[in-house]
């Protein structure tokens, strides 16, 4: 029987194209406003207009790469795997559907309203609360959805749910609560609320959402579809199932912590920054666990990333992934911490996770995904341009930010021989420039390796006639 | 794969048990929560809003208010209030146009700091900013003292056209904020849902609201959110304000 026959496939495709679309957007507005650190006259699009200032279009950037094309590769790859690795269809298509629909009109009002605008002024949960009620509708649903397809499989064939199934779910649950917690709020129109709370728990709040929006959403979430795309693509077993169940509880316990590292110093009681930082150090073991894991997968079988583009997507994925998750606790360290916070070492250490480690596994799972939905092989000249361009593009962004961050946080605290500040602030700006530069540049290379990505996925659905004879 | 059959482990049950599986990851995620941010919410040390004056007196870090006092009876280094109508409107727009993606509101206890921005901030000086304006980067500086370093003329001019004032400035140009007018109705509103969450307006605020910004644009509410920031207290040597 072919696949498309067998498991409802349909929205999985959908997802998978509108993550792809998502990702376009996503980063091209990143290099828009990039540029505008770059050269701020960018910012006067259309003479006193407000709507592409970067205030406006930050977490318009933010939104579309997190919730746009971060949430669609997850419905896209979650809907996937919980029916392969069950062998059974969706609990229920139509629900799946209504996660669809109801995902992509958030982000749709994302689109009018940020720019607008209406924002609850809270990083990455900035969308105002009726669009709240709706991703957690959305969101809810998704994972309704997830459970119920496991719970229906057919014991007798499947009795042990998969391992890429209990991180996505461990994601699901965690995301709930942040997602419902972070945004308790009044509201005051239909527009404009007010967070319930204030100063010094609002902030460990937010923070509490902000670092787990990454820990479960970018990593638990993607490293469920590492350990379903990694095996498939190597066509190896994991490497260690003992492994994946040590890291994975790790995770799910220690992620949760670490949030308060990101408010050391600030009027936050020192203990709780101190327990995130103390925490954040020991989250590099689960973290290492499962890129070992992934990696490490690929014993004997080396060869293949020789010819397998897919594979190399996941694997550097994968290297990226680790680098990221080591420079995370050294950054979450006090006396590095106080160096580094406030500085671009942190967009620059986001942008190796999302660009080195998300974008990359994603990539990997979407090209596997449209090939194996549609039975074709894709146009192996642009998965290798995709995969060039890409890796240089994010090591340009990851150098740029290391050094402007780095050298930020060095000006911001030199004194001269007088004892008295070495530069004003101004001058530490005016220092940046070329740094900004070369991250507009970075940034560029990825939206062009996005743009290369939708055409090598549009191209091969329309070579495949619409996938209307896939096999297995 | 654990092939021994021997008793089955926990992990084994739950991997066949999915509600189990739900049930044992909804509680490991919980327990940071509940150590880590209840606290916060529990022990009124973590906002402490009283220090011992270098005369040995209890001193209030908050504004203790008498009745029949409206805001604009408060006086510089009175103690933490609300914000007024004005300064409300202005810090709307604060949040609007994202101003927190690019300053911080938050001081760090180093003397570069202190030298460059002012006193340490404390966590008593945001009670009742909701959300919290703390900012996580700086690609312009810190403004959790800026209140009373410039004049307002600076601060329109600059506002106008950061540029003019600071070449090196890459900060986007809010001169449109010259072309609205500040709604007094939508800002008592604001202040009713303010309240609602814990901070004390009275009703008098509330119904003055739309008289006292009548006229205002919001170029200046904004200058007057601004140069609101960081002066409620006024700090003075030999008092510990945070251990």
């Amino acid at each position: 029987m072919n696949l498309t026959e067998k498991y409802d496939l349909g929205v999985v495709k959908w997802f998978a194209i509108m993550a792809t679309i998502y990702l376009v957007i996503g980063t091209l507005l990143g290099v828009y406003i990039a540029s505008e650190l770059a050269f701020p006259f960018l910012n006067d699009l259309g003479t006193d207009l407000p709507y592409f200032q970067f205030g406006r279009l930050r977490p318009l950037h933010t939104n579309s790469v997190i919730f746009g094309f971060a949430g669609s590769a997850l419905m896209a790859s979650a809907f996937y795997i919980v029916q392969r690795t069950n062998q059974t269809r969706l609990w229920s298509n139509k629900m799946a559907w209504f996660t669809f629909w109801s995902w992509n009109t958030v982000i749709v009002l994302a689109v009018i309203t940020l720019p607008l605008g209406l924002t609850q002024s809270r990083e990455y949960a900035e969308l105002e609360w009726p669009i709240d009620i709706l991703i957690t509708l959305a969101w809810v649903s998704y994972l309704y959805n997830f459970i119920m397809t496991i719970h229906i499989r057919d014991r007798n064939k499947v009795p042990h749910v998969y391992v890429a199934n209990w991180f996505f779910m461990g994601m699901m649950v965690m995301v709930t609560y942040l997602h419902v917690i972070n945004n308790l709020s009044i509201p005051v129109s239909a527009f404009k609320s007010y967070s319930i709370f204030s100063g010094v728990q609002d902030a460990m709040i937010q923070w509490w959402w902000g670092h787990n929006a990454v820990g479960f959403f970018l990593t638990a979430g993607f490293l469920g579809i590492m350990y379903y795309f990694v095996p498939k693509q190597a066509q190896r077993p994991i490497y260690s199932y003992r492994l994946s169940v040590i890291h994975f509880w790790a995770l799910m316990f220690g992620y949760v912590w670490l949030g308060a590292h990101h408010l050391q110093y600030t009027a936050l009681p020192d203990w709780a920054g101190s327990l995130g930082a103390t925490i954040s150090l020991a989250m590099i073991i689960p973290s290492w666990g499962g890129a070992l894991n992934g990696i490490l997968t690929l014993s004997g079988a080396w060869d293949r990333l020789r010819e397998d583009y897919i594979l190399r997507f996941l694997i550097m994925s994968l290297a990226f992934y680790a680098m990221s998750t080591f420079e995370g606790p050294v950054m979450a360290a006090k006396t590095v911490n106080a160096l580094s916070h406030y500085t671009d070492w942190t967009i620059g250490h986001v942008h190796s996770g999302a660009l080195g480690w998300n974008i990359m596994v994603a990539a990997g799972a979407i090209y596997h995904m449209i090939e194996k939905i549609y039975n074709v092989t894709m146009s192996q000249k642009l998965l290798g341009i995709h995969f060039w361009i890409h890796t240089i593009g994010t090591v340009v962004y990851i150098v740029a930010m290391w050094v402007s961050g780095i050298m930020q946080g060095l000006m911001w605290r030199a004194y001269d021989e007088y004892g008295t500040l070495a530069y004003t602030f101004a001058e530490s700006v005016s220092a940046m420039h070329p740094y900004y530069v070369m991250r507009a540049t970075g940034g560029t290379l990825v939206l062009l390796g996005a743009i290369i990505m939708l055409i090598n996925v549009l191209m091969t659905i329309r070579k495949s006639g619409y996938g209307q004879t896939a096999n297995v | 794969m654990v092939n021994r059959k021997v008793k089955e482990s926990l992990q084994v049950k739950l991997e066949k048990n999915i509600f189990g599986m739900y049930l044992f990851m909804a509680l490991s995620v919980s327990l940071a929560g509940i150590v880590e941010i209840v606290p916060l919410f529990t022990n009124p040390e973590v906002v402490k809003d009283e220090v011992i004056a270098a005369d040995g007196s209890i001193k209030s870090l908050l504004w203790l208010r008498s009745k029949g006092q409206s805001l604009s009876d408060w006086k510089p280094g009175d103690g933490v209030r609300p914000l007024t109508a004005l300064e409300l409107a202005g810090r709307d727009i604060y949040q609007r146009e994202g101003c927190y993606l690019c300053h911080s509101q938050m001081i760090r206890p180093f003397r570069d700091e202190k030298e460059r921005y002012g006193h340490f901030s404390l966590a008593v000086e945001s009670i009742y900013d909701h959300p919290f304006q703390w900012g996580s980067k700086r690609t312009g500086p810190d403004l959790a003292r800026l209140g009373g370093k410039y004049s307002d003329e600076w601060h329109i001019l600059h506002l106008r056209h950061p540029q003019a004032v600071v070449p090196e400035s890459v900060m986007p140009k809010y001169r449109f904020l010259e072309n609205a007018l500040v709604d007094g109705d939508v800002i008592a509103t604001h202040m009713t849902g303010l309240s609602k969450v814990g901070v004390p307006y009275t009703k008098e605020d509330i119904v003055q609201a739309p008289s006292f910004v009548k006229g205002k644009n919001e170029m200046d509410a904004m200058v007057s959110y601004l140069q609101s920031l960081g002066n409620m207290i006024k700090f003075e040597d030999g008092v510990t304000y945070r251990e």
